[in-house]
């Protein structure tokens, strides 16, 4: 093996270290926790922009949650918001906030885009 | 002043639970009126908005143990199809003219003068110019999009995209400004620009193409609203006057044309006229409709011009509702896409990885100049890579197939509903109401031999004489009597004296004559010998059919025979599931005599009679402890916990009165065929589904491979990048065609 080769190898692996590391494991988002005015709905923003951000949010159980999508960008892959435990699949115009209401019980449920490619959770916790 | 709204209520189970809501919000003040429905989930308030507010209604529910919220200040489904449809065309036309200007380059760098045999720095500077646009502007959404998904720690096509063509792009721009330095080191000065434009137009034409047909996935839905008139005919104070849609209030009275479209649900007061109820039901004939009769919104009027009182408005209209489970459906995920899911979350960062060590293995081990084949490879497997087939693959086609299924009056709550569909092996259905009318109706008349000719001269009269007692009965089988008379048009006759026996029959005198309608064991009470008529009686009973004995002044004057008759497309639906390897059985609360009798008209093999309408769901768990799976078809509004139990529960209505929300499917007409299009469509659906995922996946699968060079070292194969980018727009865009198929989909014996 030449100098070269060697150089190439490590680094490719290297890249290869980082590239997992940086998708699989940095990307475990800060989660958000839900505002709430009294007896109004748990609301929390969420900036659609290549992704959700924030991608992970902490509701109340059994109380009403409004999520509401500020999608800021026009790449058709965000355009759709789907929760699937809720039955919910809505269009999301660009540059305009989109809420989206439902009421989880305990657990935890995944939020996507139209095609599953992007992704976000909401946690529902028991009340305090 | 009241206003109204609409609250979904979550959690309740029974009678008592929605009881409970509404006795609370009763008692709450300001509340002029309250009605909770079980079925539905839903509590519709009239409420003084001076002394309380939606919200607090909400907060009220909730104190009772039951969640409820309040719908979105929409910001309706429908508004948003249209920006979504705006959005899309918008998409469209920035996808053309972006791949009008890729594929001109791309052409171009094809020109003969630019091959790579022989040249110079000026051709290279040429292609250079010639890329730059294509990059910075036709194909700069690449970029863009992927950094931002980069941000969030997020990859997805744009990112394979935006890597593959850019590592090309830079690397040859290097050789272009730098290619003295190249060739000082003996290295010929080789550019990828050509790859670079080819790929980013191949893939603009992909998404083209995909964007115009995931345009056309909700087709339905939006034929669905299209269907909705802009104004309606109001008779106001004796003139008509054209209004808005929206300003319709329930208990207007709307004026219908024939040709025209009826505006909203409701009832009709006068005229006749046929209506053409098939974009809604799927039944193709059109309903003859008169006073008393309800029609549906979005209809279309055929023939006569009738009036018909507002009943229902917006949201609460059979369409709306319509469109609502449709939307709703749309919005599930069918469980066979967990898998795809799952590939979909690791795919962009596992294909990153195999394009790197693509790279490695050819610098290590290729042919020379090795570097510049690493380098191809490893752009091409980034380039081949798919992740939107495998995205598409599920749900598009519940899309398409939910929609298909609402034009065809079947509406299927969602993908798991299809998934299970698929999968029945036994339909089960409710007796009264799905295989037969559900309602009895006179089956024939007779006079007796040696009734009085004076009083009887005919059926007709003894027709009208039974119809004049039983007019004052409650009983349905009274009913099936007046009714008949009605449509022969045998009403004048009014009875006095009228009483009722139970158990045995009605008494009353009309037109001076004592007439008795009712069994033998009134005919002994009023000392008349059943004789001349006892054996056809019985016979009839044998068959399941209910024998009326008409008694006229102490004389058995004839008999009237009522039955619940079978529908005419039952038998056809039982034969339609056979072929399809469905066993059928029927449940009754009948005899085993009526119900033999049913099952052999309509070709059922397995009956289970005399079944109380409790014990309806342990028939169905019976079922399924053998191992079935097993659908039920009811109404669901007797047999809801039966739908539930079922592993499909199809509910089947008529127009208006159609239980939507109870079954995971509701047949918009009642007609049993309807479970024979659900079960195929679902099959049909599911097939392709599996084909999607099949194709989406072999083809990465295989795909990847081949662009990483494993052919090689055998074979000498080899993929360029712009094959790659090909490959890839071809397989994304196949999978939502596939997935269109369905919209064509007919049902059985409708081609």
């Amino acid at each position: 093996m030449t100098t070269a080769q060697v150089i190439v190898t490590l680094l490719g692996l290297a890249a290869i270290a980082w590239v997992n590391w940086y998708f699989f494991v940095a990307g475990r988002g800060v989660a958000a926790v839900a505002t709430s005015d009294a007896g109004g709905p748990q609301r929390v923003r969420v900036e659609v922009k290549g992704g959700y951000s924030p991608a992970v949010v902490r509701v109340q159980a059994g109380r009403p949650v409004r999520l509401e999508f500020h999608r800021d960008e026009t790449s058709s892959c965000t355009e759709e918001v789907v929760l699937p435990d809720f039955g919910i699949r809505t269009y999301l115009p660009a540059h305009r906030t989109t809420p989206v209401s439902f009421t989880p019980a305990e657990g935890t449920y995944e939020f996507t885009c139209g095609m599953g490619m992007v992704r976000g959770k909401i946690v529902a916790e028991p009340a305090r | 002043m009241t206003e109204s709204c609409t609250i979904p209520v979550t959690g309740m189970t029974c009678a008592a639970c929605s009881g409970r809501v509404q006795r609370t919000l009763e008692k709450t003040p300001g509340v002029a009126e309250a009605s909770v429905n079980l079925m539905t989930g839903a509590a519709t308030v009239a409420y003084d908005p001076v002394v309380t507010t939606p919200d607090r209604l909400v907060d009220t529910i909730r104190s009772t143990g039951y969640g409820a919220e309040l719908p979105l200040p929409e910001e309706s489904g429908e508004e948003l199809l249209d920006a979504q449809d705006e959005a899309r065309a918008a998409e469209v036309r920035d996808l053309r003219r972006k791949f009008v200007l890729s594929a001109a380059a791309a052409a171009l760098t094809m020109y003969p003068g630019m091959s790579h045999q022989g040249m110079t720095s000026g051709t290279r500077y040429l292609l250079l110019a010639l890329t730059l646009p294509v990059v910075a502007w036709a194909g700069r959404h690449f970029y863009t999009r992927a950094w931002a998904a980069f941000r969030h720690h997020g990859a997805d096509m744009n990112t394979l995209i935006a890597v593959g063509t850019g590592a090309a792009f830079l690397f040859s721009t290097a050789v272009t400004l730098f290619d003295r330095w190249f060739m000082a080191r003996g290295v010929e000065p080789h550019v990828y620009y050509e790859a670079v434009v080819w790929i980013i137009a191949l893939v603009l034409l992909g998404n083209l193409l995909e964007a115009r047909a995931k345009g056309q996935t909700s087709g339905a839905i939006r034929r669905l609203i299209g269907l909705r008139p802009a104004t309606a005919r109001v008779q106001r104070e004796g003139r008509e006057e054209e209004v808005p849609l929206a300003a319709l209030r329930p208990g207007d009275e709307v004026v219908v044309r024939p040709g025209e479209t009826i505006p909203v649900d409701g009832t009709v007061l006068e005229g006749t006229s046929n209506v053409d109820e098939s974009m809604l039901t799927g039944e193709p004939i059109p309903v003859a409709k008169g006073p008393g009769d309800p029609v549906i919104g979005a209809t279309l009027n055929r023939n006569g011009a009738f009036h018909f009182r507002v009943e229902r408005v917006g949201r609460d209209t059979v369409l709306s509702r319509i469109i609502r489970l449709v939307q709703q459906a749309q919005g599930t995920r069918a469980p066979i896409q967990r898998l795809a899911d799952r590939i979909a979350a690791v795919f962009v960062p596992v294909v990153l990885s195999i394009a790197i060590a693509t790279f490695v293995v050819w610098f290590d081990f290729g042919p020379a100049p090795s570097y510049l084949h690493a380098l191809v490879s490893a752009v091409t497997v980034l380039i081949i890579a798919c992740p939107c087939a495998m995205g598409l693959a599920v749900p598009t086609a519940v899309m398409v197939s939910t929609g298909r299924g609402a034009e065809l009056g079947v509406l299927i709550k969602g993908g798991e509903a299809l998934e299970r569909s698929q999968a029945i092996d036994t339909v089960v259905f409710d007796k009264t109401g799905t295989i037969t009318e559900g309602h009895p109706a006179v089956e024939s008349v007779q006079l007796a031999p040696g009734a009085d000719r004076a009083a009887v001269p005919d059926e007709a009269r003894l027709l009208a004489l039974a119809a004049a007692v039983e007019r004052l009965s409650e009983h349905p089988l009274a009913e099936a009597i007046v009714a008949e008379a009605e449509r022969h048009g045998a009403t004048a006759l009014r009875a006095t004296g009228f009483e009722s026996r139970t158990g045995r029959g009605v008494v009353g005198r009309v037109d001076g004559r004592e007439v008795g309608v009712g069994n033998a064991a009134l005919l002994g009470e009023l000392g008349v010998d059943p004789a001349p008529l006892a054996a056809q009686a019985d016979a009839v009973a044998s068959q399941g059919r209910t024998p009326m004995l008409v008694v006229v002044e102490g004389r058995l004057a004839g008999l009237i025979v009522v039955a619940d008759p079978v529908k005419p497309t039952s038998r056809a639906a039982v034969d339609e599931l056979r072929r399809l390897g469905v066993e059928t059985v029927m449940l009754t609360g009948d005899n085993p005599r009526t119900a033999a009798s049913v099952a052999r008209a309509v070709g059922i093999g397995r009956v289970v009679a005399e079944v109380l309408p409790e014990r309806k769901l342990d028939e169905i768990r019976a079922l399924q402890a053998e191992g079935r799976v097993v659908a039920m078809v009811g109404d669901g509004l007797n047999d809801a916990p039966a739908l539930a139990q079922a592993d499909v529960g199809i509910a089947m209505g008529t127009g208006t009165d159609v239980a939507m929300e109870a079954g995971a499917i509701t047949l918009m007409r009642g007609d049993p065929v309807g479970a024979v299009t659900a079960i195929r469509l679902a099959r049909r659906t599911m097939r392709i589904i599996r084909q999607n995922l099949f194709w989406a996946f072999i083809y990465n699968v295989v795909g990847i491979p081949i662009a990483a060079g494993v052919l090689y070292p055998a074979l000498g194969l080899r993929l360029t990048p712009a094959m790659a980018a090909a490959a890839m727009a071809v397989s994304s865009v196949s999978v939502v065609s596939n997935s269109l198929r369905l919209r064509r989909f007919m049902p059985k014996g409708q081609r």
